[in-house]
């Protein structure tokens, strides 16, 4: 008869070809969009270097535990986040319904977004790039206006891909381009995801490690291009003034916890095929690090090319200007050069200072154009791609990027689709013969067809909506929870026990500390502060409105009431299932309680749960 | 005889000062940007590029209007600037002293653009004809958009590579059921030797559901720690 009864028995659980598979995973779903196009902007926005500061300290006391905490739980109870959560005490099993839930509204609109990278992607292979040119109007004899007036670049974005409407409530028709892009972006996801992790863990090898190639090729040849330095410098200068600001630490540990895709239930799903020998603390900090890391790495290519569109703008604008002073005085060509424009001016304006007020020059400030910083999608739709015209051989630097934010989402969308998957194979209620291919496809399905309201033509400010307030806000509600339950109503001691069996050592006191104290209070404080600055500006989003005086500024508009309606219907959706599974089983509980012959269910320990 | 003539010359003189000035009636005001156009292959602005310029206007004039009667000496230019800018204006050599009508020149010279932008090795960017808009050339547009050629191409790849893995995993499925109907049938039969303890069969013991004897499981506690 079998004498050992520490090694777990074989129960037909699938589980990671090898340990870097898992490695790969967990830092593919944590590494994203965001560490391109919002660590970077952050830094901008909040004084360069010392941003660094608080966004260390915030992955110090919230991030690493959270992450160990996560990997330790799913590791240890081999179950997705629904059941773990209900194995760990039927009261918490809310938690784990509320980060299903913010995994599936996150799905939805996530893969929207590779959509349209998609859609730049294979547009990339055209010469001249399409988003380069404006196009001509109906009767050939000028440019097209709303491109003429904005930029070609923001007409290809707003017109040419999204067919944006003036404002959310006029919903326009579905988009025909975009619904094949989203039909081949579910077809993609479905044959990485169509076995589980079976099929991811092969995927992930290129997915996970491509995007560091390409970003390497765009760092050695953004560091190659003019004005790079005045970007990467206008980047890292710390301000540290700006540490004064409340803000910054807010948003320091906002981006800090979104960077690491804590709460949505992946991370407990990946770890969950885990074998239970694993050191989980290692892990949990190796994932934590490299994506830090990787958010640093991203920023010096992008800032790069960001300070060479700059100093492309000025030096275009100086020469604009040359050209008009050089017509108007009808002065020798190149008489004129950057170099000596300012002393040239000078002395026209003495000289004839009314023929110079005639000319209206735009001044040109390399500040005020490295000043304009951009995040999310307007950075890599038209900011970067603006600047990819600027560059020699476009269309190779157009696809490699593309390919790489492909990538970095596809990555993510793994993890999130093994959150909202794992859960489903251990739930009851779906039958043990339906193959794992089928139900990944009826997901993908339901998934491609929920999101088809996105492809409609007010679909983008719809994802801005589910950006803002399912992906945020329930998030930190869950992870909260998550702590709370674990640190008290599982208590720390066991936990701390279960996880000395898992690794051989016990956490030491810089776990113990953040895991009881700071961790939970520094959720509870960020919670605050977001509900506070949330609640007091009026909600408004920017529209897209050609015939708005201000063009090509964007115009400010409040949501209508149903539209915030389904704002604190997404906030509040997944949160909701805390209480309302507490309370379910609470009053099962006290029915059950009535009659003495019944046994109350026990709270499980991680070692129980698996015998 | 001499006075005479001096006096029509200056006459004539006169008179083109004032047909062609900045700003006169049905004249137009050229820019040329030779520099940024050629660069180092920059050819100067001398008298032979102006007798250049006075031909090819002669010569869109007497294309236009097909009647051979403008003649070099028609096209008057002034005001020749170090910016390469001056002015011209076209003389009826039938009417005196005045000039065609600025609608006939401007067709003529949109008529022929192409030829007289050529004899410059300029564009229309370079060689300016200030109020004389150039027709855009339309946008070069491939029959199939390009981009349905990739997309088809993606596509094609992803359901290939969709319907292999989910007839791999039909056919491994299929196998394992005869497998196991298989070991059944052979189970049945007696002839495959499963080693049987006490009546139970050995794989059974290591499923959960077996029963695990209390006295010889491992218990920590029952051993001496080494």
């Amino acid at each position: 008869l079998s004498m050992s009864s520490e090694v777990p028995k074989e129960d037909g659980r699938p589980k990671w070809d090898n340990k870097f598979q898992y490695i790969l995973s967990c830092i593919g779903f944590a590494v994203g969009l965001g560490n391109v196009w919002r660590f970077p902007y952050l830094c901008q926005i909040h004084g360069g270097g010392a941003f660094l500061i608080p966004y260390f300290i915030a992955l110090l006391f919230e991030g690493i535990p959270l992450l160990h905490l996560e990997l330790a739980l799913g590791q240890c109870l081999r179950k997705g986040s629904i059941s773990a959560w209900n194995t760990i005490s039927p009261y918490l099993g809310g938690v784990g319904v509320g980060s299903w839930m913010v995994s599936v509204l996150v799905s939805l609109y996530y893969n929207t977004v590779l959509t349209w990278v998609m859609w730049y992607f294979i547009n990339s292979f055209q010469e001249p790039l399409p988003w380069s040119a404006c196009p001509l109007n109906e009767n050939r004899t000028g440019l097209n206006e709303e491109c003429y007036e904005s930029t070609a670049v923001n007409y290809f974005w707003y017109r040419k891909t999204l067919n944006i409407t003036p404002d959310v409530t006029e919903s326009g028709t579905l988009q025909w381009w975009l619904i094949l892009c989203l039909a081949t972006c579910w077809a993609i996801v479905y044959l990485c995801t169509i076995r589980g992790i079976e099929t991811t863990g092969k995927a992930i090898y290129v997915t996970a490690i491509f995007p560091y190639l390409v970003l390497t090729i765009f760092l050695i040849h953004g560091l190659t291009l003019p004005g790079a330095t005045e970007g990467l410098a206008y980047l890292f200068t710390p301000n540290l003034n700006t540490l004064k600001n409340p803000r910054v630490w807010l948003d320091a540990a906002t981006q800090i916890f979104f960077s690491l895709s804590l709460a949505f239930g992946g991370l407990i799903a990946f770890s969950s095929y885990n074998s239970p020998k694993n050191d989980c603390e290692k892990d949990a900090v190796t994932v934590a690090v490299v994506n830090s890391m990787t958010s640093l790495y991203a920023s010096i290519p992008i800032f790069s090319v960001l300070g060479f569109k700059a100093t492309t703008g000025y030096w275009d604008c100086l020469d604009r200007n040359i050209i008009s002073i050089i017509n108007e005085f009808d002065l020798p060509e190149e008489s004129i050069m950057r170099q000596n424009y300012t002393a040239w001016i000078s002395f026209l304006n003495s000289s004839h200072p009314d023929k110079i007020a005639g000319l209206k020059l735009k001044s040109c400030d390399l500040q005020e154009l490295l000043d304009q910083s951009v995040s999310g999608t307007g950075l890599a739709f038209i900011v970067f791609t603006q600047a990819i015209i600027l560059m020699p051989g476009s269309q190779a630097w157009a696809i490699l990027f593309f390919i790489m934010l492909f990538s970095l989402g596809l990555s993510s969308m793994f993890g999130n689709i093994e959150g909202v998957f794992t859960p489903l194979l251990e739930l009851q209620i779906i039958s043990k013969s339906i193959p794992k291919e089928l139900l990944s496809g009826i997901i993908c399905i339901i998934c491609f067809l929920i999101a088809l309201c996105f492809t409609l033509s007010s679909g983008s400010y719809w994802i801005d909506i589910f950006d803002s307030y399912a992906a945020s806000l329930p998030l930190l509600v869950i992870a909260f929870f998550e702590v709370i339950g674990v640190a008290y109503v599982y208590k720390i001691k066991r936990f701390s026990k279960d996880v000395k069996q898992m690794t051989g050592r016990k956490p030491n006191l810089y776990w113990q500390i953040t895991w009881r104290f700071i961790s939970p209070l520094l959720l509870l404080i960020v919670f605050v502060a977001f509900v506070t600055l949330q609640i007091q500006k009026p909600s408004s989003y920017a529209a897209w409105n050609p015939r708005y005086e201000g063009f090509p500024m964007k115009e400010e508009k409040i949501y209508p009431p149903w539209v915030l309606a389904i704002c604190v219907l997404l906030a509040v959706l997944p949160c909701v299932f805390v209480p309302l599974v507490a309370l379910f089983h609470l009053i099962k509980r006290t029915r059950r309680s009535k009659d003495p012959s019944l046994v109350s269910p026990e709270v499980f320990s991680c070692q129980g749960a698996n015998s | 005889m001499l006075r005479v003539l001096l006096l029509i010359l200056s006459v004539v003189a006169i008179a083109h000062a004032e047909l062609c000035k900045p700003d006169a009636q049905n004249a137009f005001k050229v820019r040329l940007s030779i520099k940024t156009a050629l660069g180092d292959n920059a050819y100067a602005w001398d008298a032979n590029e102006e007798y250049l310029f006075k031909a090819m206007v002669a010569f869109a004039m007497r294309r236009y209007s097909s009647k051979s009667t403008t003649q070099i000496s028609n096209v008057l230019l002034c005001n020749v600037t170090d910016r390469v800018s001056f002015w011209f204006v076209v003389t009826d050599s039938s009417k005196n002293v005045t000039t065609v009508p600025g609608s006939e020149v401007e067709a003529a010279i949109r008529m022929n653009r192409n030829r007289i932008n050529s004899a410059f090795l300029l564009s229309d960017k370079t060689l300016q004809f200030l109020k004389i808009t150039s027709t855009l050339s339309p946008p070069v547009e491939p029959s199939t958009p390009v981009w349905l050629i990739v997309f088809g191409v993606v596509l094609c790849l992803i359901v290939a590579g969709i319907v292999f893995l989910v007839v791999a995993g039909i056919r491994q499925r299929k196998k394992k059921n005869k497998e196991s109907t298989e070991r059944e049938n052979l189970e049945e039969k007696g002839e495959v030797t499963i080693t049987v303890e006490n009546g139970i069969p050995c794989e059974v013991l290591d499923l959960k559901a077996g029963h695990i004897n209390g006295v010889f499981a491992a218990d920590d506690e029952r051993f001496t720690p080494l």
